[in-house]
């Protein structure tokens, strides 16, 4: 048997901040000019690595916020958590023109493509929706008219990244359908969920298993394990949710 | 740290070891033998290395230790591990 097109190991690289942008007041999106860069698809994420002076290594892994063929770049949105290892220097000291070492990308399982179809239901906890942003622009990108419902939960309504983005695309026709719930505190206005997600608001916003929905969630563990449990009582297929979890930290 | 997080942050972990895609790798546990993408499973990551395991029975898939330039692996809660992503010309 010959081998041929072995994906290969990974190996770390070195990428430049070439952009910052605020999201929101613990949020920020690190645009990144990666020379070696092979290449991504939307769902994948990069592993960063910072390294102390005594030597003292930490890694963790971020999704990719922009979509595939944006180039030698990619962007990350990262959220300030006050006990992180990492999350602290990427938010607070990182500066354009600085490098980091990172590798990627990484990821088959969380990722798709418009050729997959739908309809998708994307479900986003908190900081979990950059992995999503990544699918919507990139349905949007090349034209997929796939039926596409994001239900967005934060905490406050000041604290949905990426919120001016979102509200453009709903907007559009052919945009997302997107659907906020807020967890801690709305403005007095709001018209919107006001609860966590749980098996009745997932009823209403989620597409009826009838049409072999395809579903990805990310968010914190719990905010995974709800939203998959009460997708599987609705009917969906186990294989066509993909879910994707990071840790106790963090919230929605 | 001691992080609860699933298959897909092992993936940069793993493609060190193995030079494939390994979040889309199927394993079998040996405890229940549920057969699952890796990507799909639980994973715990501490400072050493991580822990993989099986999200309906708990059992230890695969644990992987680096230390002083070594990676070890245990293997034995895994019964089948299928790599794909490649192609074969022959």
């Amino acid at each position: 048997m010959e081998r041929t097109a072995l994906p290969g190991r990974l190996s770390w690289q070195s990428g430049e901040v070439v952009a910052i942008r605020q999201e929101t007041a613990h949020a920020k999106s690190l645009t990144l000019a990666v020379p070696q860069w092979s290449g991504h698809r939307a769902g994948q994420h990069v592993d960063i690595r910072l390294t102390a002076e005594d030597g003292y290594q930490a890694e963790r892994s971020y999704s990719i916020a922009s979509p595939p063929g944006v180039g030698q770049q990619i962007m990350l949105t990262v959220e300030l958590l006050n006990d992180g290892e990492v999350s602290p220097y990427l938010v607070e000291e990182l500066r354009v023109g600085d490098k980091i070492e990172l590798r990627g990308p990484i990821g088959g399982y969380f990722v798709w493509e418009a050729t997959m179809g739908g309809p998708l239901l994307l479900v986003a906890g908190g900081s979990g929706i950059v992995p999503l942003m990544a699918i919507v622009r990139h349905r949007n990108a090349v034209g997929s008219t796939v039926p596409t419902r994001l239900l967005v939960s934060a905490r406050s309504y000041e604290e949905i990244i990426y919120r001016d983005e979102l509200e453009r695309l709903a907007a559009d026709n052919t945009g997302p359908e997107v659907i906020y719930t807020l967890t801690r505190s709305a403005p007095p206005t709001w018209t919107g969920y006001r609860r966590r997600i749980d098996a009745d608001l997932l009823k209403e916003v989620a597409w009826a298993a009838t049409g072999h929905p395809l579903a990805y969630i990310c968010g914190p563990t719990e905010f995974v394990e709800t939203a998959a449990t009460d997708l599987l009582a609705l009917g969906y297929e186990a294989a066509r949710i993909k879910t994707e979890r990071f840790g106790a930290t963090g919230g929605t | 740290m001691n992080d609860n997080l699933d298959g897909n942050a092992a993936g940069g972990i793993l493609q060190e070891v193995f030079p494939f895609e390994m979040t889309t790798a199927l394993g079998t546990c040996a405890g229940c033998g549920a057969t699952k993408e890796m990507g799909a499973l639980s994973v715990y990551m501490h400072g050493m290395g991580m822990v993989i395991r099986c999200p309906d029975c708990d059992n230890v898939l695969i644990r992987v230790v680096r230390a002083k330039g070594e990676y070890w692996l245990d293997m034995q809660g895994v019964r089948v591990l299928r790599l794909r992503g490649f192609n074969t010309t022959s």
